[in-house]
């Protein structure tokens, strides 16, 4: 009974890896094939994606996906880290105590409530105030932005609370201030931990569909500016998978292997950063 | 102990229940499925609702797809009844074809636009990306926001065959993935233009004139307004069970006056 | 280079700090009472006990919440006992090896990969190739397969902090690897193992981009497992894109809000329990 248990437990414990390899075969089988014979060159270098006339390419929606990403990044990094800063090292702890909760709680609210308020609140603001259609990289990097805000904020905060006590009463006593401090003393200790953070907001920003696909309109094409549309890899899916069929379809499996494979370098790369941390 | 092996057996049920058939879809109180084309999809699933009023017996469970999805669900039998808002190719014919009704294709404006019509030529050429200013075409305002559908989309398959024909949409066009978002999207912005089902036009949006022939039913029968496509019941066979009574329900007196009360031409004409 | 006095530096820092931290939290505050002003006074019992009319314009969302639930508890009947047992193997049968490092990497990975990613695994491989259809299986399978990692992590941190007497005193007294599992680890463990689990129970509730494309969105209440349904954020965000009933969708926003809050406080709740307990 003991032995079958354990065999049993065994199992279980695989099946978590098994499904990674299911989901992953499953994937690149749709979308390999698709690559090989369309040929990598052609689909990543690509500017034309009209996928029932045979144009597969997906560069304008890889520059999307990075420029979305790297305007969440401008966006939240500074607001969340500050936050995390304030309440870490500036704010009475039962401060801490009561926002901290409270902006992880907020991690739990979904994409499509995000994307729906940037729709009605945000995007009119940036058709008037600034110009074009408002749908745009601006609108997606600024609800991107708030949406990683939890993530960013709740992981900084673990972090600068790891840091040794110690640190800080030893600047202290040799007369610096509590900013000299944070600056030069806890932020660098806490380095590779912040940047795990940046990491993990970066994942949920880059692999976020449908409050994507509700404020930057799609165009498939490359911005002139942050007030013009785009299209990330993500929406590229969540868009036309419902429609698509025979190459198509698998030119959109093709879409999700390059995601796929982003994702699982930042995965690595965020892996290796926590691993130096806790060495 | 029990407990967790009673969850174990519970799970493993589920899966092996996965593995089986599903339930037959004609029998008494099974479920059939109507997939495909989401520009039928509302219509259809307000005659489900009224059909199942009158008839509680059935049921009926309405997917969206798309009209490719459509016709590939009714070809392997994945929905009973497939919908396509296009004209089947030549390699996916053999299906039992129904026509429910025809469709207009409207070009839409925001209410305030003054525009009232353009040429089939101007359409496209907006959408090709030619024009950059509504100046440029005789209307009022700045850039012009041209929305369309998504690449396998049917409306996009119908707008491209009878407005574009060989010329291609632009790709800096803005892209929605149903009628419904592109006429949020006009609705909002004083400055768009995109292309919707006709059934789908409010209050809130002007279908425009093209060619001289306003986008009104009246016009679209007697051959005037020129876009205009089918609306397809597809299934692998002669209908029978829950499909013929449904389709026979829709093609009869109360299904037409509902169709036509929406906007579109009923299917016998 | 400009060198600031330090104690003028101090006070810029921390204004500058304390005015961030304000923004991030009023944004956040802002969102989630904006859309319960303007959804509560569409929330009533009318709304949540009767269907959708005229395709979700009118009407209430009772269908999408027994979609919602059904989904839900599919997704966890085979999440926990999956998630609890690899977390029992890894820290009960098992040694830190190669091998269980390949275990949690997988997991890791798993909970990186974007919900549209599952979404198109789910749609390729549980509605085509198991021939499932859309159908709460199908969303429930894919959503599993979402909280997995979760339940694998909370479970696992829960069984790590029941202290190792009780496992000594269990063994002591002749109780066998399992018994020691059931009758002093896991009941131990289980105000933990409840809290990943309502975690997950938030995520499913919120998730679109992987439900959509495998349970689909049908209006009507779904009779059996095999039947599909739409799930309340899927109703929202087919609301939201495509009609002007903002009331109807401020409502839905509300009703997903407050139960996605109500859980995610519960299982906070709990969490903080536990944590004083043990510390």
């Amino acid at each position: 009974m003991e032995k079958l248990i354990e065999k049993g437990l065994l199992v279980i414990a695989y099946s978590s890896i098994a499904i990674l390899f299911i989901i992953t075969f499953f994937i690149f089988k749709e979308g390999l094939p698709f690559i090989f014979r369309e040929g990598l060159g052609t689909i990543l270098g690509g500017v034309e994606w009209r996928p029932t006339k045979g144009e597969f390419g997906i560069l304008p929606m890889v520059v999307g996906s990075l420029l979305v990403t790297g305007g969440a990044l401008v966006i939240g990094v500074p607001l969340g880290l500050s936050c995390a800063v304030f309440l870490v090292e500036f704010s009475k702890p039962k401060v801490r105590r009561i926002l901290k909760p409270a902006i992880e709680l907020l991690a739990g609210i979904p994409s499509v409530v995000y994307g729906f308020l940037g729709v009605i609140l945000l995007v009119p603001l940036i058709r008037v105030h600034l110009g074009g259609p408002g749908l745009s990289l601006l609108a997606g990097s600024i609800i991107l932005g708030i949406m990683i805000l939890p993530t960013i904020i709740s992981i900084s905060i673990d972090v600068l609370e790891a840091v040794p006590q110690s640190y800080r009463e030893g600047s202290i006593a040799l007369g610096a201030t509590t900013t000299q401090t944070v600056s030069m003393v806890v932020l660098k200790a806490a380095r590779s931990g912040i940047v795990t953070a940046v990491i993990l907001g970066m994942g949920r920003a880059i692999g976020e569909t449908m409050a994507v696909i509700m404020v930057t309109g799609n165009a498939v094409a490359f911005p002139g500016s942050i007030l013009d549309s785009i299209r990330t890899l993500t929406s590229n899916i969540g868009i036309e998978l419902a429609y698509a069929s025979g190459d198509h379809q698998e030119a959109l499996f093709a879409t999700g292997v390059v995601l796929f494979v982003m994702i699982m370098v930042l995965n690595l790369v965020a892996s290796m950063t926590r691993k130096k941390r806790i060495r | 102990m029990f407990r967790t092996a009673a969850i174990l057996v519970f799970a493993a049920c589920l899966l092996s229940a996965a593995a089986c058939q599903r339930a037959d879809p004609n029998a008494a109180g099974g479920v059939m499925t109507v997939a495909g084309s989401t520009s039928i999809q509302p219509f259809a699933e307000m005659l489900a609702e009224e059909f199942m009023a009158g008839h509680p017996e059935f049921n009926i469970n309405i997917q969206g797809g798309g009209s490719s999805a459509g016709i590939r669900a009714a070809q392997n039998g994945a929905a009973q009844i497939g919908m396509s808002s296009r004209n089947l190719k030549e390699k996916e014919k053999g299906l039992h074809e129904t026509a429910i009704a025809s469709d207009g294709i409207a070009v839409i404006v925001h209410r305030d636009n003054p525009l009232r019509g353009l040429s089939r030529a101007e359409v496209a050429g907006i959408f090709a990306g030619d024009y950059k200013s509504w100046k440029e075409i005789g209307g009022e305002g700045g850039t012009i926001h041209f929305v369309a559908r998504e690449e396998g989309s049917g409306t996009r398959g119908a707008f491209e065959e009878m407005v574009m024909g060989d010329r291609e949409i632009s790709l800096r066009a803005l892209v929605q993935a149903s009628n419904g978002a592109v006429r949020e999207i006009i609705a909002r912005d004083p400055a768009s233009i995109g292309y919707i089902s006709l059934g789908l036009v409010d209050d809130r949006v002007r279908a425009l004139a093209v060619d001289g022939a306003e986008a009104t039913r009246r016009q679209i029968m007697d051959g005037q307004y020129k876009l205009s496509r089918p609306f397809l019941f597809l299934s692998r066979e002669e209908p029978t069970g829950t499909a013929k009574a449904f389709i026979d329900f829709i093609m009869g007196p109360r299904g037409q006056e509902l169709l036509s009360s929406e906007g579109l031409i009923p299917g016998g004409q | 280079m400009i060198r600031l006095d330090p104690a003028l530096s101090q006070k810029l820092v921390r204004w500058v700090l304390v005015s961030l931290t304000a923004l991030t939290v009023s944004i956040l505050v802002f969102i989630i009472t904006y859309v319960l002003l303007k959804g509560l006074p569409v929330l009533g019992w009318e709304f949540l006990s009767t269907g959708a009319v005229d395709a979700g314009r009118g009407g209430g969302i009772f269908p999408f919440i027994v979609s919602t639930v059904f989904i839900t508890v599919v997704a966890l009947a085979i999440a926990t006992p999956l998630g609890v047992g690899t977390a029992i193997y890894l820290t009960e049968y098992t040694r830190e090896t190669a091998a269980t490092r390949v275990v949690r990497f997988a997991a890791e990975c798993l909970a990186g990969i974007p919900s549209i990613i599952l979404g198109l695994f789910g749609f390729i491989t549980f509605v085509l190739f198991l021939k499932l259809g859309w159908s709460i299986l199908s969303g429930g399978l894919t959503l599993a397969i979402m909280v997995l990692p979760t339940i694998i992590r909370t479970s696992e941190e829960a069984i790590i902090a029941v202290p190792q007497n009780r496992r000594d005193v269990s063994t002591s007294l002749g109780g066998t690897r399992w018994q020691t599992v059931t009758r002093v680890v896991l009941p131990g463990a289980l105000p933990g193992i409840v809290t990943g689990i309502m975690l997950s129970v938030g995520r499913c509730i919120g998730e679109t981009a992987a439900v959509i494309f495998t349970a689909g969105s049908a209006l009507g209440t779904p009779t059996s497992i095999f039947a599909s349904g739409r799930t309340l954020a899927v109703h929202f965000y087919i609301l939201a894109t495509e009609t002007d009933a903002f009331g109807m969708a401020y409502g839905t926003a509300a009703a997903l809000i407050i139960a996605i809050l109500t859980i995610n406080t519960l299982a906070y709740w709990m969490m903080h329990r536990i944590m004083r307990k043990y510390s």
